[in-house]
């Protein structure tokens, strides 16, 4: 029971991190129908200048919970404006050319970002200096630290946030309109780039947001760190219904906990013949299971063809 | 991610073609040499393949220097052989610890006509580069790859100065039965062909010895989370985690093993055994095992010199292979030296033969090409470094002093047994992580030009 316990707690802590990142991707997707798969790598170089700036800052004595503060807030600054330059950069010309250009454009500025944080930062892994507790609790004879609780709590108030930003406030109203045709919200005094940029900024803080909790989770910052995540990410967003904000939340939380126990279950369920190392299978099986009967996603709404 | 580094490699062997390497004209002497022209210099190339780029640079860059030292050593020593002057060049390729990349090296090193491989470092490269060098009849010694079956495979060019993982697994499953006591043991692997072998291996012996296995989990070498497996096994109350997988692995595994309160500690190969894994793992390091083929650097015959030197050289301490290295192109320079000839197949019938007092141990292969006796020592993460535990395995120590030719000058051991030769390491390692994080890719990348002042570079190359 406890077993079980545990498993779902370090499902749900995965989940939250693939959650948050998946975020990223279907706000961008929301607006633009763009994937845009440079996001893993803004979280990468979230984290690497993260973990940069805490090395700085700590060497000039300031307390741990400070240093993480203002490193976080470091990174979220660095990745805005990496991000607004993405969008500017690889994007914008391309906002008229057929869907496949900027699906391109994206990998290549993926390949660009991770080869530069390779030139910059190195090849070794780097360690992420402990500022935040890393103490582990019992809760009913499962192990639970408050950086986990910290994540969960994080990745679920980011999406409520962004929930009541997109549908409560004016810029939301001006991001749905966009969203639903940017010629036709240009004419009812919507700066379509204005608003296609802010997404960008706004997605890339939070993949700042997101690289620090990972790393400081993992203990460990790498310039490939991104690579993987950002797929998984992705196939989380698709999972959700990608474009809807509840969805990349409820995507992320279920294939973190399909990994889970999958992973700690699996061997005992197949009776042995099959062990951890179909973890992965697994979880594509149910993405692909989910995709046929469910091709938007669980909690997607058919969209139709934009013109 | 691949095609990145395949552009990055494409380069860097653009980069090598266009400075000339691979020709096989020996090097004209120098314009100002006497009168009477001597006959040319023999020129006896032996290529090296190690990772330069990628996780693991900063390893391979190591094996190279050690290479590079022996080289110099070498030429040094002014060999003779049939009254010519002979140049020993070390031809240094990246093969990115990809087995795909290694075998193009191999094929590479064929077509320059290398007369002796040392490497490569990895046991994945090794193994499928192995065939081309059988194939072609060149003499290869590698380092430090150190699954079994590179040796299985009936090649009589394909030899090792490390003792190879069966050894090596082997004396794990008995050290955890008979010193750590464990009763009830959990495999981890990380699915990479040195991970799967060495946990095979672990695993036979472990069950030999009266072991029960509960646990056998997989992850890959790309992997952070743990967290489902290690809860698994927690369920299982095993008395060791064994694991078999590389140190960006194992410090966050080791991480998780504090976070979810698993008492068992981790008991790892030599991919763990660095000092990586204590700087990125930090307190959860504390209380875990591994071991390292051969020797703890401060017992081996010439481990406190060869330190000093490399460090003189290079400004740096060695990382983890580089005496290895060093001792991998002697057996093959002895070797030239005993046959009289560079040409591969006379070296080959010499190496066989070889008894070399070397830096690591005294050399000697047995009818696969393994070392004989190879040595593993077992280490404990105790305060932030690696302490060795207990050797096992090995020659009987000998009083003689190690002979290693060229270094009769660098005079006596003399007190420097006194520096500690894995706590300087340990530094030595933190150090070069540090430098190799700053180090940009450049830099790391050009395994073509030449560190050491042998061979001078010949302007019709270009």
């Amino acid at each position: 029971m406890d077993t079980l316990l545990q498993q779902i707690f370090n499902g749900l802590t995965l989940g939250s991190i693939y959650a948050l990142v998946a975020l990223g991707y279907t706000m961008v997707y929301g607006i633009l129908g763009l994937i845009n798969f440079a996001h893993g790598e803004v979280v990468m170089v979230g984290a690497l200048v993260a973990v940069a700036a805490m090395k700085a800052l700590l060497a000039l004595g300031l307390p741990a919970p400070l240093v993480f503060l203002l490193a976080l807030l470091i990174a979220a600054l660095v990745c805005m404006a990496l991000g607004f330059t993405i969008e500017r950069v690889a994007y914008r010309p391309l906002r008229k050319a057929p869907r496949l250009a900027p699906l391109i454009t994206a990998i290549g500025v993926s390949i660009v970002l991770q080869q530069l944080a390779m030139l910059f930062w190195g090849r070794s892994y780097h360690a992420v200096p402990a500022l935040l507790p890393a103490e582990s609790y019992e809760i009913l004879g499962a192990q639970i630290t408050e950086l986990q609780v910290i994540i969960i709590v994080v990745a679920a108030a980011t999406m409520g946030g962004l929930m009541l930003l997109v549908n409560r406030s004016r810029l939301g109203r001006a991001m749905r309109a966009t969203a639903e045709n940017p010629a036709i919200a240009g004419l009812m005094g919507v700066d379509a780039n204005r608003i296609i940029a802010f997404t960008f900024i706004l997605g890339s803080a939070l993949a700042a947001l997101a690289g620090v909790l990972v790393s400081a989770n993992y203990g460990i910052a790498h310039y490939n760190m991104g690579f993987i995540l950002g797929l998984k990410a992705f196939t989380a967003a698709v999972l959700g219904g990608i474009g809807n904000l509840g969805g990349a939340m409820v995507g992320g939380i279920l294939l973190g906990l399909i990994e889970a126990l999958g992973a700690g279950y699996i061997g005992e369920l197949t009776g042995g013949v099959l062990g951890s190392h179909y973890q992965d299978v697994f979880a594509f099986f149910v993405l692909i299971v989910v995709l046929v009967f469910r091709p938007s996603g669980l909690m997607g709404e058919k969209v139709a063809e934009r013109a | 991610m691949n095609v990145s580094v395949k552009v990055l490699s494409v380069s860097v062997a653009a980069a090598l073609i266009a400075m000339g390497c691979g020709k096989e004209e020996p090097p004209p002497p120098a314009p100002v040499q006497a009168p009477p022209p001597p006959p040319p210099p023999l020129v006896i190339k032996l290529g090296h393949s190690a990772p330069l780029t990628g996780p693991q640079s900063h390893i391979g860059k190591d094996n190279e220097n050690g290479a590079r030292l022996a080289v110099e050593d070498a030429n040094a020593a002014k060999l003779k052989i049939a009254g010519r002057d002979v140049t020993f060049e070390l031809m240094g390729e990246d093969d990115q610890a990809d087995p795909k990349q290694g075998t193009l090296v191999a094929q590479k090193f064929v077509d320059a006509k290398v007369n002796a491989v040392i490497g490569h470092l990895n046991s994945g490269t090794t193994v499928p580069a192995s065939k081309i060098y059988s194939d072609a009849g060149i003499p290869q010694v590698s380092p430090s790859a150190t699954n079994p079956d590179y040796t299985k495979q009936g090649f009589k060019t394909a030899f090792r100065v490390m003792a190879n993982d069966e050894q090596q697994g082997k004396v794990l499953g008995e050290y955890a039965v008979a010193n750590l006591k464990a009763k009830v043991v959990a495999i981890i692997d990380d699915k990479t062909q040195y991970g799967e072998g060495l946990a095979s291996e672990f695993k036979k012996a472990a069950m030999a010895a009266g072991v029960k296995v509960v646990a056998e989990e997989h992850t890959d070498d790309k992997s952070v989370d743990f967290a489902a497996i290690l809860t698994k096994i927690k369920s299982k109350r095993p008395d060791i985690i064994f694991f078999g997988g590389m140190d960006p692995q194992a410090s966050p595994m080791a991480m998780q093993v504090k976070k979810l309160g698993i008492k068992a500690r981790l008991l790892m190969g030599d991919g763990g055994c660095t000092t990586a894994f204590i700087t990125n793992a930090g307190a959860a390091a504390e209380g875990h095992y591994c071991s390292l083929p051969g020797l703890p650097y401060d017992k081996m015959p010439g481990g406190p010199k060869f330190i000093e030197r490399y460090k003189a050289k290079f400004n740096q301490d060695i990382q983890l292979y580089a005496p290895y290295a060093y001792d991998a192109t002697m057996v093959v320079v002895e070797a030239v030296k005993r046959a009289q000839s560079a040409e591969p197949a006379k070296i080959l019938a010499e190496l066989p033969k070889t008894n070399y007092k070397g830096v690591t141990t005294t050399i000697t292969f047995d009818e696969k090409g393994d070392i004989k006796d190879g040595a593993v020592t077992l280490y404990q993460a105790k305060d932030g470094k690696w302490v060795p535990l207990d050797t096992i395995g090995g020659p009987a120590p000998e009083a003689a002093a190690p002979t290693v030719s060229g270094m009769e000058g660098m005079a006596a051991v003399a007190g420097m047994a006194g520096m500690g030769g894995m706590a300087g390491m340990a530094a030595g390692m933190a150090g070069a992580a540090g430098m190799a994080a700053q180090t940009p890719a450049p830099a790391a990348a050009t395994p073509a030009a030449p560190a050491a002042p042998a061979a001078p570079k010949p302007a019709e190359k270009k």
